[in-house]
């Protein structure tokens, strides 16, 4: 038993950190909320280029063949800053299924990106208008040309770019599809960083914001927000990477073990939302301020591969059985 | 990564739950927080240590077996899914052991952890004062040098001694320098309960156990050797305890694990009984009672490379307390009108709701532990 990660997997994140700390500011994220695509101008291929895209990709495609526990952290980072790039549909969710298709290599290179849909199993489908190659979640099937149609909807996130995809699903029926499994895994370890990030920006705030003469943060009720805020994604983090080690090793209740982390993760995630504006007050409901850049990503990806409810249920199935509709 | 455990630890693991399932009595014993109980929990006590069960991960000289921080996880797993008894001895072996590991002199290391182990000598924790609850370093209870008798005369009161009425032995903090502030001038003391001076009066707690005590001393005499680490630095001394009552190794996830499985057969056999919304929250009490191991585990693996755990504690002592009372309140939820039966077949969940009750008001209440948390793990101001 060893529950950690290794060296190399912690100076990578380390990597991926120090360069969206450079490249996904919130002077960077308030321009995807406003620019034609909703993404950062060149930012996807710097990741490629770092191998991030295709870490689970074959060497033989240009990918770093190496797995979920590797990812993990990674998109964990991407979810500190709010990426505003399909990289949990391309990196988690569709470069695995992609073996074997020709688009593969383009996809590693950083040239196309995928979009996964299902409105039963994604919710709404993202950054689908600049996207080449689609899949539907619901049995992994790899779409043939495009879709029919793509309708945009406006989400409150305004750098998340969400559509209806209006297509012919493609037929195809697996026993094992992983592709629920590894999005949601992926939008879990977001939620974790999003959780993170404000809970630290917070904690930065209300050390300096003085109100009666002291810091705020010298209250007891303003520590007791924060203290639970921390408290759910101590034990959130874990049933995430433990869920990373499941996909990758494919234990058979690594769907439970996803489930788990999903769930947690969505919670967590959704409480310190709460708690980074009611410790912020009125600077935090402006957005000029930028906690409402990440809090607005935390609301989408809350429900975003299935909600905590959604989740329950299906731990219920594994826990419960047969109870489920007694 | 690896989240498996060895083929020798699994091993350990099948010793541990044969032994187990032929030794763990039936049916179970009364409760330990009763005097009649305490002496059958003491009967078992000295069965685990004449198997080395009792204290695991001890060196073997005391009783133990040097095992390590995950087989000692193992067997605390194996010990509950067993539903084996209470460990009266815990206050000892889980709280006063590390400190004597820690700060105990070779000669009181010799003295005192194999009696404790095999339950000869049984130990209560004197912290709280009727002044000095959360505010611990209130403490009154004063200790005067009588250097022609070589040792000190404590004078005071301790209160919530649990298991203080049956124990043969306390440890604590009494003020031995009364010029000096608060948290300086304490010193750390092993006080014989049988020493001249000294009156234990039981209290009966909320679930109707005589678990409480309060400990009256006159001038009872405590010798130099039965002081742990320097005079007044009991501070110290008694900081490294209370990490360890909060954290790890009072409330292995071993027995919410084995809680939360228990309360899933509940609500199999209520089946029919369940709404939606129930469901969902047996779920979440039995996926955080998950997220504690895992939690666990990536702590076990930091402390085995060598890393230590500091104000992370508490974080921990809030997860663990929350989730107890939880998973009973789910139980008595399912019992419906029955849950207030203390006899007859479900009366274990009352019994342990009243005593999960209990986990966020000790070991420091839940808001004291939360201002550790704000404070010591997120950094923010004290005052």
């Amino acid at each position: 038993m060893r529950f950690a990660f290794t060296d190399e997997q912690l100076e990578f994140r380390d990597a991926v950190r120090d360069l969206l700390a450079k490249e996904c500011t919130p002077t960077h994220l308030r321009d995807a909320w406003t620019n034609d695509t909703g993404r950062i101008p060149g930012l996807w291929r710097q990741l490629a280029e770092m191998g991030v895209v295709g870490m689970l990709a074959p060497e033989a495609n240009g990918g770093l063949g190496m797995d979920e526990i590797d990812l993990v952290l990674l998109l964990e980072e991407t979810g500190r800053v709010a990426l505003p790039e399909p990289i949990v549909d391309t990196a988690a969710a569709a470069v695995p299924e992609l073996i074997g298709d020709a688009r593969l290599d383009a996809v590693v290179r950083g040239e196309i990106t995928a979009c996964v849909f299902d409105p039963q199993i994604v919710g709404l489908a993202t950054w689908a208008d600049t996207a080449s190659v689609f899949i539907f979640a619901g049995n992994g099937e790899t779409l043939r040309g495009t879709p029919t149609e793509l309708r945009r909807g406006t989400s409150v996130d305004g750098s998340r770019r969400v559509f209806d995809v209006v297509a012919d699903i493609p037929a195809g029926a697996r026993t094992d599809n992983p592709i629920p499994d590894r999005g949601a895994l992926g939008t879990a370890a977001q939620l974790c960083g999003l959780a993170d990030r404000m809970i630290e920006m917070t904690v930065d705030y209300v050390k300096e914001r003085k109100q009666f003469g002291v810091p705020i943060g010298s209250f007891q009720a303003v520590k007791h927000h924060l203290a639970n805020a921390r408290l759910a994604l101590e034990f959130a983090r874990p049933l995430v990477y433990r869920a990373a080690y499941s996909v990758a090793r494919h234990d058979p209740d690594r769907s439970a073990h996803v489930s788990m982390a999903k769930a947690n993760a969505s919670d967590a995630a959704h409480l310190a939302s709460r708690v980074a504006l009611q410790c912020h007050g009125a600077i935090g409901y402006t957005t000029e301020y930028d906690l409402h850049l990440y809090m607005k990503r935390a609301w989408a990806l809350a429900r975003a591969w299935g909600d905590a409810g959604w989740h329950r249920q299906r731990i219920e199935r594994a826990l419960l059985g047969g109870t489920t509709n007694a | 990564m690896d989240l498996t455990f060895s083929p020798e630890e699994e091993a350990f693991r099948s010793e541990c739950r044969a032994w187990l399932d032929a030794k763990v009595p039936q049916p179970a014993l009364p409760s330990g927080d009763t005097r009649e109980g305490f002496a059958a929990h003491l009967e078992w006590e000295r069965t685990l240590f004449d198997a080395h069960y009792a204290v695991v991960s001890w060196p073997e000289r005391y009783g133990g077996r040097d095992a390590s921080l995950w087989e000692w996880l193992i067997f605390e797993e194996e010990y509950y899914r067993a539903g084996a008894p209470q460990r009266v001895t815990q206050n000892g072996i889980f709280l006063l052991a590390p400190t004597i590991f820690e700060f105990g002199t070779p000669e009181q290391q010799d003295r005192i952890l194999a009696k404790m182990a095999a339950g000869e000598q049984t130990w209560c924790q004197g912290w709280s004062e009727p002044n000095a609850g959360s505010d611990l370093a209130g403490i009154q209870s004063k200790a005067v040098r009588d250097d022609a008798a070589g040792g000190w005369r404590i004078t005071g009161q301790k209160t919530w001694t649990t298991r203080g009425a049956f124990c043969t032995h306390l440890f604590g903090l009494f003020r031995t320098d009364p010029d000096a502030e608060r948290h300086r001038g304490l010193t750390y003391l092993l006080v014989d309960l049988s020493t001249p001076g000294i009156t234990v009066r039981p209290v009966e707690r909320l679930d109707g156990d005589e678990g409480f005590a309060e400990v009256f001393f006159d001038d009872a005499f405590v010798p130099d050797e039965n002081v742990l680490g320097e005079a007044n630095h009991g501070w110290e001394v008694a900081m490294a305890t209370t990490g360890s009552e909060r954290g790890l190794t009072l409330r292995s996830p071993g027995r919410f694990m084995a809680t939360a499985n228990r309360l899933i057969e509940l609500a199999r056999e209520h089946a029919g009984t369940t709404d939606t919304a129930l469901r969902a929250r047996l779920v979440q009490a039995w996926t955080d009672a998950d997220a504690y191991r895992w939690q666990t585990f990536w702590t076990v693996t930091r402390m085995a490379e060598g890393k230590r755990s500091g104000a992370e504690s508490s974080l921990v002592k809030l997860w663990w307390s929350e989730l107890d009372v939880r998973l009973h309140e789910l139980a008595l939820e399912l019992l419906g009108p029955h849950a207030e039966l203390i006899d007859g077949d479900d009366a274990a969940w009352m019994k342990g709701y009243e005593f999960a009750l209990s986990g966020p008001i000790y070991a420091g209440t839940n808001e004291i532990q939360r201002n550790v948390v704000a404070e010591r793990v997120l950094g923010l101001p004290r005052k």
